[in-house]
């Protein structure tokens, strides 16, 4: 099994106003293989959207390298599709015409980007949609576009950054089950950033509870042996899966306890 | 509780009949002055009525609404076009905006009627010396509506078109270009408007034709009744380049939530 995302004691710091020196993240090391899922949780703030954006090459680590697929990544990652948490589509764009630039940057003929738009905003649900602007979407039809752009890349890997955050807990599950259904098909290394334990579980093969920041760090490592293809609703009354909740919490309580300043007390 | 079209036209059309009544009142009936008086400093609204249907008849008005239109655009599209190139540069340019600003600022403070005369006197009193002081209003309206569009794409938008591997190039296409226009046709009104007033004012200050000549040809003869037609022509050509920017707007700006208009 090759490893699709390599990062190598990557720590992430910041200078400050004062002068002085925030250091968000500790080197950290996590290797994601190839067509794996891993979801990276812990609490807010705690460098989580920092590491996936270090793998996108949107910003460099201070220290440690990035490898994709065996290669020092510099500059974008182009083997990657990012997944935003906020509203990142073009609102001067119809949906069909978000989805299909993605392909015309790369010389895909229009006539060809846009066939294929269509057919991949099917896929996630939306084939009546195309010609709608974001605006006229709701945000889980927003996110389904979002979606359709980022697959049509083909990405080698996705990113995704609480993509269904911001969604309703109906709309969420739905969405998690639309991007299980489309990776059971085409099996991508995934890296997704969440701080929902049962998004994460029920997703993922492998779960990586972080530390609260600053100095922030990898606590734990779960492996999920849950049997796929998963049906989100139904895995969560599983015992495996209950099992699995309670020992990834007692890693993640103290450090969600931590951000609130609760840190060693009792009941708060 | 939304009032209905009719109604506000009804209402609308009040006003104009009572302001217009009014006016007919004071000028024929000795309320607030003697008639001769009234008429000399206000003419009528029946004189200045038949006044505008006979240059409309006699043909007299046409040559100037055509200059006044000419200049209009033509102050539009050199100024709009400077606004847009230079509002990308320097939203591109940090530096360049930095250097620039404190001149930027200054140029925009200074009042643009005491730039007629000069510009009289470098372009010559045609139609040039209106339209670039036109360009003048113009140019810093789009100028900086390009600029702040350009600079207030939301980072993520950018961040996500770089990510589907758009090139420098192709980010100035798909995404800073339709941001920064979406701002100028947001203040399309406001520039087509300043269009139009530095024209009338450089034809007001010097020039052989357009509806700013008419009506300072009529002040110098204390024709009162011609003011008040040339002003009446003037706000009905305002009133209809209004009505084109508003048909030219709307396919432009569908994808906008809501109303984008500002006045």
């Amino acid at each position: 099994m090759t490893t699709a995302v390599h990062l190598a004691g990557v720590s992430v710091a910041y200078g400050l106003a004062g002068g002085g020196r925030y250091e968000a993240v500790q080197p950290v090391d996590l290797s994601v293989r190839d067509g794996e899922f891993v979801a990276l949780l812990g609490p807010t703030g705690c460098g989580k959207s920092t590491l996936l954006n270090i793998a996108a090459g949107l910003m460099p680590p201070s220290g440690g390298r990035c490898e994709i697929f065996g290669q020092k990544l510099s500059g974008l990652n182009a083997k990657a599709g990012y997944l935003f948490q906020q509203d990142a589509l073009m609102p001067w764009k119809t949906a069909q015409d978000n989805v299909s630039i993605g392909l015309e940057v790369k010389g895909v003929s229009r006539a060809e980007a846009l066939a294929r738009s269509k057919a991949m905003l099917a896929k996630v649900g939306l084939g009546a949609f195309g010609d709608r602007y974001p605006h006229q979407l709701s945000g889980g039809q927003k996110k389904r576009v979002a979606l359709a752009q980022v697959l049509i890349r083909e990405p080698k890997i996705l990113l995704m950054d609480e993509p269904f955050g911001p969604l309703d807990a109906q709309t969420r599950l739905i969405m998690s089950e639309l991007l299980l259904d489309l990776w059971q098909q085409d099996r991508k290394a995934v890296m997704f950033v969440t701080h929902d334990l049962d998004e994460a579980i029920a997703l993922s093969d492998r779960v990586m509870v972080m530390s609260a920041g600053p100095q922030s760090r990898f606590i734990g490592e779960f492996i999920v042996n849950l049997p796929r293809p998963r049906d989100i609703a139904e895995v969560r009354s599983e015992p495996a899966f209950h099992k699995l909740h309670a020992e990834i919490w007692s890693c993640l309580r103290e450090e969600v306890r931590k951000t609130y300043g609760l840190a060693g007390k009792g009941a708060a | 509780m939304p009032i209905s079209r009719l109604k506000l036209l009804f209402l609308q059309v009040f006003v104009a009949i009572g302001a217009i009544v009014f006016w007919h009142i004071v000028t024929n009936y000795p309320v607030i002055s003697d008639v001769k008086t009234m008429k000399f400093f206000f003419s009528t609204p029946i004189d200045v009525f038949t006044r505008v249907v006979r240059m409309f008849a006699d043909g007299s008005v046409y040559r100037h609404l055509w200059i006044t239109l000419v200049e209009t655009i033509l102050a539009f599209v050199i100024g709009a076009s400077l606004g847009i190139i230079i509002g990308f540069w320097f939203a591109r340019k940090p530096l360049v905006a930095a250097v620039f600003d404190p001149y930027v600022k200054m140029m925009n403070a200074l009042p643009r009627v005491v730039l007629a005369p000069i510009f009289a006197l470098w372009f010559g009193l045609g139609i040039w010396s209106k339209v670039w002081l036109g360009v003048t209003l113009v140019f810093f309206i789009v100028f900086f509506n390009v600029y702040q569009g350009v600079r207030e794409v939301p980072q993520v938008v950018l961040a996500n078109a770089r990510m589907l591997g758009m090139n420098e190039r192709q980010l100035l296409r798909h995404v800073y270009w339709p941001a920064a226009l979406a701002w100028v046709f947001s203040s399309l009104h406001t520039s087509v408007g300043f269009a139009v007033v530095g024209a009338v004012v450089g034809e007001y200050l010097g020039s052989a034709a357009g509806l700013g000549y008419l009506i300072h040809q009529a002040e110098g003869v204390f024709d009162v009744t011609g003011v008040f037609a040339g002003m009446v022509i003037l706000m009905m050509f305002v009133m209809l380049i209004d009505a084109v920017v508003t048909v030219i707007e709307k396919p432009l700006l569908v994808w906008k939530p809501g109303e984008t208009r500002t006045v």
